[in-house]
């Protein structure tokens, strides 16, 4: 449980690291894979509720509207749960689009919000950490098979 | 499937439904601001360890760097102190015949802004925003709408507050707008962010405005919002277009927006709970006005 939430959390750490605005643009949404991972490893432990707590955090540490996060997150880890047996037996390539297309579909609903509220791009450019993601899917995927073995988290 | 309980769309729907009505309260009802700042308690260790590697660095140049180039700043800094105090001798005559000619016009006495030193310890992850995360909260007297600026000019204001961290909105985000006033003539136009950190855009200037690149902006005072007199910006471009109704002029904010560590936020309220970390002293906009 322990090493569950570490990773949620580093990955929070991840997400608000200060960079420059070049790479902000293209940043990998670190947060929601993690949440994409656990929900295809364990669809028992975690799942929707998670995916909304894991929102809020990120809304608070944003700035953004309180649910604007909680809302995509919740709507991921639901696709996920969907998703997680056929997940399973996807090729890494495979899966690595799979994992984009949900990461473009949070995206897409953050924007929603976005637009709704305030001002949003107005560009397509904002899908960018989906794709800098799904690049490097495979081997966060390894790596987190790797603590998930090794902390044998069933 | 493995789910025990309500089932998963039921769960979906749960959560949907509450972040919409989390969305919906946080960007009607002014109250969901306590809600969040009390929330935001929870997130802020996270907040200062994210922070953690650049105090680190900041300490270990400071605690390892070599004899010769603390030297080198001491005699820069003292250089600097000495130019900001011959300014500041000038500055003390022409505030004293400042006042006294309001004196003389029966006008009333300028305050004297007081300020609260706060350190800029996150930026905003989202490339949409221009946010700022502050070291002072509630406890230390800030609230929203306060006033922040740093060495050079105006840098934003507080928008959020929660106990021991505020979040400061840039005056470059899109959903800032400040009061100007040129400083060469007194017209007022209201300057607005652009999106881009280094751009300010100044709305409703008509075509006859005398107003030209290299104009000084200062704060107004008029919203009541920002007090009167620092420094905002610098004109960079006006630009008259025969088919439109106002000239379009953009300018160069003159804080570093991007850049400061170190912010003043002004007028802070009385501490709850005064620690002697905060450093406090007081600032009269005159003397900024004129740098």
């Amino acid at each position: 449980m322990f090493v569950i939430l570490f990773t949620f959390v580093f990955a929070l750490l991840l997400a608000a690291m200060p960079l420059p605005d070049t790479f902000l643009w293209a940043q990998p949404e670190w947060a929601t894979m993690v949440l994409i991972y656990w929900c295809i490893a364990l669809p028992h432990r975690v799942g929707v509720l998670a995916g909304f707590f894991l929102g809020l955090c990120m809304d608070l540490l944003d700035g953004s509207l309180l649910g604007q996060n909680a809302m995509a997150m919740s709507v991921i880890a639901y696709v996920a749960l969907l998703l997680y047996q056929r997940m399973r037996n996807y090729g890494a390539l495979q899966q690595a689009l799979m994992v984009g297309l949900l990461i473009s579909i949070s995206l897409l609903i953050f924007q929603w919000v976005q637009n709704l509220t305030s001002v949003a791009a107005d560009t397509l450019a904002f899908l960018l950490p989906a794709v800098t993601s799904m690049l490097l899917w495979p081997w966060f995927f390894i790596g987190m098979r790797t603590i998930r073995r090794r902390f044998q988290i069933h | 499937m493995f789910v025990k309980g309500p089932s998963l769309g039921l769960r979906l729907l749960a959560c949907l439904v509450l972040s919409l009505a989390l969305m919906f309260s946080d960007y009607r009802y002014q109250h969901m601001d306590q809600v969040r700042s009390f929330l935001t308690v929870a997130v802020t260790p996270l907040q200062w360890a994210v922070d953690l590697p650049n105090r680190l660095w900041s300490w270990g140049a400071a605690t390892f760097s070599d004899r010769n180039a603390l030297l080198a700043e001491n005699a820069l800094l003292k250089e600097q102190a000495l130019q900001l105090s011959s300014k500041n001798q000038r500055m003390a005559y022409l505030i004293a015949e400042n006042l006294r000619l309001r004196e003389l016009l029966n006008a009333k006495k300028p305050n004297k802004d007081r300020f609260l030193l706060g350190e800029v310890i996150g930026l905003d992850a989202d490339a949409f925003t221009h946010q700022v995360l502050v070291n002072r909260g509630r406890r230390d007297g800030v609230y929203e709408g306060q006033a922040v600026v740093d060495a050079l000019g105006l840098m934003g204001q507080v928008v959020s507050v929660s106990t021991y961290t505020s979040r400061v909105l840039l005056a470059a985000d899109t959903a800032h707008a400040v009061p100007v006033l040129i400083n060469r003539n007194g017209f007022r136009v209201i300057a607005i962010g652009s999106g881009q950190v280094d751009e300010l855009m100044l709305s409703h200037v008509p075509d006859t405005a005398d107003i030209r690149a290299g104009d000084l902006l200062v704060t107004s005072g008029l919203a009541g919002r920002f007090p009167k007199g620092y420094p905002v910006a610098e004109v960079s471009t006006v630009r008259h277009e025969p088919g439109k109704p106002f000239a379009t002029v953009s300018a160069r904010p003159l804080a570093q927006l991007e850049r400061s560590r170190y912010v003043l936020m002004l007028n802070p309220l009385e501490a709850t709970d005064n620690t002697d970390l905060s450093v406090t002293g007081s600032v009269s906009p005159e003397t900024k006005a004129q740098e």
